[in-house]
């Protein structure tokens, strides 16, 4: 069916809201390993697209694929539920506004799902929730509730609550978006040390230049399709597309 | 005022007010069950319980408790509903209470932010799983205290069920009016009583949500 090097594969996605049409024939794939960055103006349809692929939003139309197995394949209700609670375990997922569990602390949103889906003992679960925190840098506030920490710090126990699945894709959607600016950074670095862990990642972003330095490839999208993609030092250096150029024109020169 | 009087029918008020407390305790249990319940069907993907939850809450609240409670315990015979005036009252306040509990758990739950499922579910939870494991105990939080009110304004509907002669505080002051034709000292009897009930309770409910908040 697939071939083995795509990893992801988008088949023409269609999605409608009503009359809106959002997302017009997209077509990608992704190979594993591989680091794809999503730009474009808000609205163009960017979130919808990454929500999709772990079908949070579902499509109208189209296929998505992840592994050899197809993602939103139509099943009676049940089975349907229990296919696809098995493909989002497969899926990191990173939220702008981190979508932490506020009544548990950094350990317990990292150990939780582990716990409750793979039946991870408390000695299990306590030293995944160590190794998972340590890597984002947040070992020392495990204990901590969410409210207790910064925006960057909650972004990266995120992160860590998705990594404790040991998911094969992690999807990043706008996740320093919220953040203020001297926190980004922190959280950059950590989605920059998945990269050179060669994790699959697609990663949403209004930061060119994060994009810039760690994505292999970056679609730009707009109105709903993707209107040009390549890798960023053509993307953003000799974009082909007249509509690339102009989003890239303001915000690349907006940033300064 | 006939302090003298007041004192001496005292000890049955008192007695009253144990009756009032368990109609509440009761009240208040099945009220729970049915809100929940009810909630639970406001909440269904399916459009057949949505309406079914919908018509529930706004038939009991649509319509007199009093009526409600006529209609259980004066026309449920006429139906093969025989049911002693104790159980009518809890029967019918309780139905009657769970159907404004039904939208205080509803707001509860609707009020977690849409994100905390979504988070959820992108770690593979069932729906269900979600929903007990992150919405519930979130929710719950928040319901400590409009579930208070509920609570005080079922308390208080526990008078009507003298209507029906179940012999509580309410039915009592009227009782012991008969024989003292002292209205005012029996109302203010059964008033006070009243008072220290909510007030306890409201304490409750009060040391009940600053416990439960996150940190
Ligand atoms: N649940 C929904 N119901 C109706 N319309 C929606 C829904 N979600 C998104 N849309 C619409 O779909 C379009 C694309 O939204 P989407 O969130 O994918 O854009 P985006 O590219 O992520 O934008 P941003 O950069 O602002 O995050 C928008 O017009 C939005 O209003
Ligand atoms: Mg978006």
């Amino acid at each position: 069916m697939t071939e083995q090097t795509d990893f992801v594969e988008i088949r023409h996605a269609q999605k409608s809201f009503g009359a809106l049409e959002v997302l017009k024939d997209i077509s990608l794939s992704v190979t594993r390993g591989q680091i794809v960055g999503i730009i474009g103006s808000s609205g163009s349809g960017k979130s919808t697209l990454l929500r999709a692929i772990n079908d949070l939003d579902p499509l109208t139309g189209g296929e998505i694929w992840l592994d050899g197995v197809q993602v939103n394949k139509s099943l009676p209700h049940r089975q349907y539920e229990k296919h696809i609670n098995e493909m989002r375990q497969q899926v990191g997922m990173v939220f702008q506004h981190f979508n932490l569990f506020p009544h548990m602390t950094a350990r317990e949103n990292v150990t939780m799902a582990p716990k409750m889906l793979k039946g991870l003992s408390q000695a299990a679960a306590d030293k995944l929730a160590e190794e998972q925190l340590d890597k984002v840098g947040m070992l020392e506030r495990i204990d901590y509730y969410p409210s207790q920490l910064s925006g960057g710090q909650k972004q990266r126990v995120a992160i860590a609550r998705a990594l404790a699945m040991k998911p094969k894709l992690m999807l990043f959607d706008e996740a320093t978006s919220a953040l203020d600016p001297e926190l980004v950074e922190e959280v950059n670095l950590v989605m920059k040390r998945l990269a050179e862990e060669h994790m699959t990642m697609i990663i949403v972003t209004h930061e060119m230049d994060f994009a810039a330095s760690v994505c292999d490839r970056v679609l730009f999208m707009d109105k709903g399709v993707v209107v040009e993609e390549g890798p960023p030092a053509t993307m953003f250096k000799h974009p082909t597309k007249e509509r690339t150029r102009e989003f890239l024109r303001k915000h690349i020169e907006g940033a300064k | 005022m006939d302090f003298e009087l007041m004192l001496k029918v005292y000890p049955f008020f008192l007695e009253a007010a144990w009756t009032t407390i368990l109609l509440s305790v009761l009240t208040a249990i099945l009220g729970l069950t049915c809100g929940t319940l009810g909630a639970a069907a406001r909440l269904s993907r399916f459009a057949a319980l949505r309406f079914l939850g919908a018509a529930y809450v706004s038939l009991f609240r649509g319509t007199p408790a009093l009526i409600q409670l006529f209609i259980l315990y004066f026309g449920g015979p006429q139906i093969g509903i025989q049911l002693d005036a104790f159980e009518a009252g809890v029967i019918g306040l309780g139905i009657n209470a769970g159907a404004y509990m039904t939208e205080t758990i509803r707001g509860g739950v609707i009020s977690i932010d849409r994100g905390q499922r979504e988070a959820a579910r992108t770690l593979g939870l069932s729906s269900w799983q979600a929903t007990y494991k992150i919405i519930l105990p979130q929710a719950a939080r928040l319901m400590v205290r409009p579930l208070g009110v509920n609570l005080n304004m079922l308390i208080k509907a526990t008078a009507l069920v003298a209507a029906i002669s179940v012999i509580e505080l309410t039915y009592t002051a009227q009782r012991y009016i008969g024989s003292t034709y002292k209205p005012f000292e029996m109302f203010l009897l059964a008033g006070v009583l009243y008072m220290i009930i909510i007030y306890v309770v409201g304490r409750g409910v009060a040391w009940l949500d600053r416990k439960v908040q996150i940190n």
